[in-house]
């Protein structure tokens, strides 16, 4: 008997699917690194929050950064219609949003510096999640600025995926700051 | 040549990223240089730099600017040096790098094991011991924790489940580029005069240790990066890459070993990863994590560190595991016995492995209420490692055994980690553990389990697939030599170590009194033998690979698909997409063909698969 069944060119997972898998993977190991930040936050100090935090900052800025996924999505979505400018414009809007959510937390860093420095415990935690936080945001900036740089030159028209890997990880960023936000600044 | 790329981009990092971190610092009136908090600071960048010159931005991160996409212009051997993408060339690169790692960390233990031939300190003093000690036990971990999952992993996987290449070719590349950082770390520590804490690096020491030690925290989170984005590739390639017809019931065990190890490796890593960070910051930042006088909790790193490096001993044998079964199978010729149990018996171990951490603290001071619960979790892992055996020795039982080299290894593993084993449920209790912890009997035990399992598994490994990898046959003759040398060499070293662990020799001391000094020097006579027995087979190894004879496709008459192409294998592995019809196992049963490789009769594949 010959062996003469028909057989695909490649094999029959399409990219998109494997390259979405790994991206959620990627974020799976991630939050094990977050996750193991808020066990050291809570093992350290329990429930204790400096009240020298500031709240007002705090609240202004995790607003920013959850209407920044917003403006994400909306870029995401603009992308998958071929709409370049919507594309350009909204990611534009994300980039803005996310520089002010960095600027509120370096201005709260300054604050922070006199008002519980690094050789106390609570800002030993709050420098270090804050800091490993804003690594993230800054990456995220990094990758939404070579988007738009592509996106303006027409290089998602074809293919959107870079710009829903970028889309997801900027959404990751957010969901992160969802737990660090309370975990920081109002247990 | 793309590696002097890497260094020249390597070293604008590190002045780039100096040069931020300075002005950081003089911005905030710090004296600008200071060699840790600055090193730390560029590290990052340093290393991105060296990733983008040895060819990421070359092959990758360029056309996201634009630029055209780039094919490769490298050939023979210069492609081990170069950003490459094939994961045959991947494996190698692993393999050889971690085998120069492998030797240098031999290196150090022979001058520990001349150190501790007599009482005092007669051949080194004790900081200098105390460094070698250090980097004998990071080194031989990272090999033990990257070297088999990096080499076969990337080399035989993706051939075994009949695929092309790995998920993310490009990932892949980068993660074995993130290895010689490692060793750089690793040689500029000691070069700062290394370090004194051990593999482990428990806080408060190593945040009062010298600049080695900070060295070592960059090595180790730099080593994590690696072999989680490793972990990752392989999980995505087996789930998504397999051929046609290869279900998951007909995955061949090395690959369901591989795979297992690498969602630990994923899962887990980032703890390690998370510790090494503390401790940089703590060093560098003026941070507390674990300065009890500032309310920090020294235990927290331990916590951390194993909550990871537990896992990180499956990491460590799991592929060993792996290996072992697969040539158990092939060279008794007969099917694996109980695949299913066995593979339900490592993901047991997976799930196991994440609960019992807190063994290596029965006398950390930790809240006693932990000891009992530790003690269980860790004593349950004796079934599915149990179960593990049953599989290997189910299948030995009425097989028809060949005595192959590779052979020898895979029942050198299950006599060693035997023992290695049971001592790990003696120390598993917890007033047995009182008594011994930091003991040799402690080194003796983790001796067994990781050098005596994971590193045969590796060897045996290496003198399976090396046919397949160079297309060249290695000197069985010498092969039995080595396998016997280190088999006696290694038995003769570590036996006794349980004995004088048992008299009260404490490890990681340069010293020790003169009632332990017999014991002891037959500890280093067996080293000596075992460390020069390795001789034997770097010979063989460069003479095969140079001059050795040609190999044939399948030279062990295995069915796995690797065996099934020719040796080495062309670029894109198959010719045709195989599809898959059976387990890989069906020895000595009528008819049964793993898979039809679209090329010529199936009478003539069942021929080939059965040489
Ligand atoms: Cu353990």
């Amino acid at each position: 008997m010959v062996a003469s069944t028909v057989l695909p060119a490649e094999h029959e997972t399409p990219r998109i699917t494997i390259n979405r898998f790994g991206l959620w993977l990627f974020f799976l190991s991630e939050s094990m690194l977050f996750a193991g930040l808020l066990v050291a936050r809570f093992g350290l100090l329990g429930t204790e929050v400096n009240e020298e935090v500031s709240q007002s900052i705090g609240l202004l800025v995790t607003v920013i950064l959850l209407a920044s996924s917003y403006s994400a999505l909306r870029a995401e979505q603009a992308a998958k219609a071929r709409d370049r400018a919507g594309l350009v414009r909204w990611l534009t809007l994300t980039l803005v949003m996310g520089a002010i959510f960095l600027a509120g937390v370096a201005y709260e860093w300054v604050e922070a510096f006199d008002a519980f420095p690094t050789s106390t415990t609570f800002g030993t935690l709050f420098f270090t999640m804050t800091g490993v936080h804003a690594f993230h945001v800054i990456t995220g900036l990094v990758f939404l600025l070579i988007l738009l740089f592509n996106a303006k030159a027409g290089r998602y028209d074809e293919d959107s995926w870079p710009v829903e890997a970028g889309v997801k990880y900027w959404h990751f960023v957010d969901v992160v700051w969802v737990f660090f936000y309370p975990a920081l600044y109002l247990i | 040549m793309a590696v002097v790329g890497g260094v020249v981009g390597g070293a604008i990092g590190y002045v780039l990223g100096a040069a931020g971190i300075m002005a950081i610092r003089a911005a905030v009136g710090a004296r600008a240089w200071e060699v840790e908090s600055v090193t730390a600071g560029a590290w990052l960048v340093a290393v991105s730099g060296w990733l983008l010159g040895v060819g990421a931005w070359k092959y990758w991160v360029s056309p996201w600017f634009g630029r055209p996409e780039r094919t490769y212009a490298t050939h023979g051997w210069r492609r081990y040096f170069d950003f490459d993408t094939d994961h045959k060339v991947i494996g190698i690169q692993y393999l050889v790098t971690f085998l120069v790692m492998f030797f240098m960390a031999g290196l150090f233990a022979m001058f520990m094991r001349w150190e501790l031939m007599r009482t005092g300190e007669d051949v080194v003093n004790a900081d200098q011991y105390n460094a070698i000690m250090s980097l004998h036990g990071t080194m031989m971990v990272f090999v033990a924790v990257a070297a088999t999952v990096g080499a076969f992993g990337n080399y035989v996987v993706p051939i075994m489940i009949g695929a092309d290449d790995m998920a993310f070719p490009k990932l892949n590349a980068l993660s074995y580029w993130l290895v010689p950082p490692v060793l750089v770390a690793l040689t500029v520590s000691f070069a700062f005069g290394g370090y004194d804490t051990g593999w482990t690096g428990y806080a408060p020491l190593s945040v009062q240790s010298d600049v080695g030690g900070l060295f070592y925290n960059l090595a180790f989170f730099t080593l994590g990066l690696s072999s989680i984005i490793g972990g990752l590739n392989i999980i995505v390639t087996v789930v998504t890459m397999r051929a046609k017809g290869m279900t998951w019931g007909r995955l061949p065990i090395f690959v369901w070993s591989i795979f297992i190890t690498a969602m630990m490796s994923l899962i887990f890593t980032q703890f390690v990863a998370l510790a090494m960070l503390m401790v940089i910051l703590d060093r560098t930042a003026g941070m507390v994590f674990f300065d009890p006088a500032s309310g920090g909790e020294p235990l927290l790193y331990q916590h951390i560190f194993w909550f990871y490096s537990h896992p990180a001993v499956y990491i460590m044998i799991l592929p060993a595991f792996g290996i072992t079964l697969e040539m158990i199978s092939h060279f008794s010729r007969k099917p694996l016995f109980a695949y299913k149990w066995a593979v339900g018996a490592l993901l047991g171990i997976m799930g196991l492995s994440s609960v019992v951490w807190a063994h290596h603290m029965f006398t950390s001071g930790m809240a006693e209420s932990l000891r009992k619960p530790f003690l269980a979790s860790t004593e349950l892992i004796s079934i599915p490692t149990g179960v593990i055996f049953l599989s290997a020795l189910g299948t030995l039982w009425l097989g028809k055994i060949k005595f192959t080299v590779p052979m020898l290894f895979a029942l050198g593993v299950l006599f060693n980690f035997l023992i290695g084993g049971i001592t790990g449920v003696f120390l598993a209790d917890v007033p047995v553990d009182i008594q011994l912890q930091d003991t040799y009997f402690v080194v003796a035990h983790f001796h067994y389990v990781i050098l005596g399992g994971g590193i045969f598994g590796l060897f045996g490994g290496i003198y399976y697939w090396f046919p397949k990898m160079t297309g060249k046959m290695m000197n069985s003759g010498l092969g039995k030599l080595h396998f016997w040398a280190i088999m006696l060499g290694f038995n003769v070293t570590f036996l006794p170590m349980f004995v004088i662990g048992l008299q009260g020799m404490n490890r990681r001391i340069a010293d020790y009194t003169p009632d332990l000094e017999p014991g002891n020097k037959m500890v280093s006579m067996g080293a000596f033998f075992l460390g020069s027995s390795f001789l034997i087979f770097i010979y063989n190894f460069i003479y095969s690979w140079a001059r050795g004879e040609t190999a044939p496709a399948n030279p062990w008459g295995a069915r796995t698909l690797e065996w099934q192409i020719p040796s080495p294998p062309p670029h894109e592995n198959f010719e045709v997409p195989p599809i898959i019809l059976a387990d890989p196992y069906g020895y000595g049963e009528a008819d049964s063909l793993h898979a039809d490789m679209g090329i010529g009769t199936l009478e003539e594949a069942k021929d080939s698969e059965r040489v």
